[in-house]
């Protein structure tokens, strides 16, 4: 069986078909493993996603700083993180906007799972 | 022949990095987690491990989608950890055991795995932080060999066959003509998502059921497919796979284990995090532990 016939709600596993689709935004955001990139990024925005080749989605979902839109558009949680990164954002926030909630309340569902 | 001693699995989540920074270690969040170390650190005191192999899985410092090995053996005589953008801080180096990463990739190999050999090779969290949990001081005692497997993208290796690597590294470790005393360490897990609508999954009814496996049924969890693992456990808490190999390592010889300590903490960061150690017994103790659960 292979690995990419997934059905599991609010789930995309990162298959070929996600990396085939997500490969210039993932490489951009390997790039912010480098201090000096992440100034770049900063400094022009437009420019640096030009010289990635990034897609309009791709594109659209960094402008918007949205997760579900960058994964949707082939994004793997590893390197998205190194773009969130940039902004100071933890795994609380990013979890957070995935599910449309607070922070808060993300934070308390984690806790919840605890019982 | 060289002494496999035992082994350790942990979470090994990027916060944990910035927490032994700030030195958060007995701040009321951190706590729970950080109090299930000095047993083990105890225990590994005693055991003096010299060389430690490290199952784990990098994040996108090492390896990026150009080139994404499925299994990647460290060969080279020092690993360096680096920015990996999330801004923890950067660790001192590790030193590497060459004569120990050839003699694994050699034997290994003869086994029909089809391993990637890396002479530079970077480390990230998921190795670093684990070791410096395990051992705190400045300058680590102990060198290392990484094995690093891919979970970041699939098709993953599946749990039977990271199993089955595991039970080879150490076959490799037993049959390696040194004096030196070797440790196997899995990082990884438990329970967590960080990716999509699902983000914030846990389940500590399979992690309990996971953790109990580790030391009574060690196969357990390869009889689940990787979707199935990803369903139960989270896109991330796949990182199991880095404990089977670990706990497989252990199951060379058919020793027996004695559990010397785990814990288990919700949350730190999105995840259940747990950590275990196990110290494999010398081939008297071992017969006796497996006649006495005979009787």
């Amino acid at each position: 069986m292979t690995q990419t016939a997934a059905n599991i709600p609010g789930t995309t596993p990162f298959d070929g078909a996600q990396a085939r689709k997500g490969y210039a935004l993932n490489k951009m955001c390997f790039s912010f493993n480098s201090a000096a990139n992440r100034a770049e990024f900063l400094k022009d925005e437009e420019a640096y996603m030009t010289r990635y080749g990034l897609t309009d989605a791709q594109r659209e979902g960094i402008r918007a700083r949205h997760v579900l839109q960058l994964i949707a558009a082939g994004g793997n949680a590893y390197y998205l993180a190194k773009f969130a990164g940039i902004f100071g954002l933890d795994m609380q926030d990013i979890g957070a906007q995935q599910t449309g909630m607070t922070k808060a309340e993300f934070q308390a569902k984690l806790r919840a799972a605890a019982h | 022949m060289a002494q496999l001693i035992g082994g350790v699995a942990t979470s090994h989540i990027p916060a944990i990095g910035g927490a032994i920074h700030k030195g958060l270690q007995q701040e009321a969040y951190w706590k729970p987690f950080f109090d299930g170390f000095p047993p083990i650190r105890e225990w590994l005191g005693r055991a003096k491990p010299d060389v430690v192999v490290v199952f784990y899985n990098d994040h996108g410092l090492n390896f990026f989608l150009d080139k994404m090995p499925t299994f990647a053996v460290g060969a080279a005589a020092q690993y360096e950890n680096a920015d990996e953008g999330w801004g923890i801080p950067t660790l001192a180096p590790y030193r590497g055991d060459l004569d120990l990463s050839w003699h694994i990739i050699n034997s290994v190999t003869a086994k029909d795995f089809d391993l990637v050999t890396c002479q530079e090779m970077q480390i990230d969290h998921a190795c670093t932080l684990p070791l410096k949990l395990l051992w705190p001081e400045s300058v680590c005692p102990v060198s290392i060999v990484p094995v690093c497997i891919n979970t970041v993208q699939f098709p993953l290796p599946s749990a039977k066959r990271v199993y089955a690597l595991g039970k080879a590294v150490g076959e490799a470790v037993k049959s390696w003509n040194s004096d030196k005393r070797v440790a196997v360490l899995g990082t990884g897990g438990l329970s967590h998502q960080l990716d999509g609508e699902r983000a914030g999954f846990i389940n500590k009814e399979f992690d309990l059921q996971f953790l109990d496996s580790m030391v009574t049924n060690p196969e357990w969890a390869t009889q689940f497919s990787i979707l199935e693992l990803v369903e139960k456990t989270g896109t991330q808490g796949v990182e199991l796979l880095m404990w089977l190999a670990m706990r497989a390592a252990l199951t060379t010889s058919h020793s027996a284990v004695r559990l010397v300590h785990s814990n288990y903490h919700i949350p730190i960061s999105n995840t259940a995090t747990g950590v275990l150690a196990l110290e494999t017994l010398p081939a008297p103790a071992a017969a006796a532990a497996a006649l006495s659960s005979a009787a």
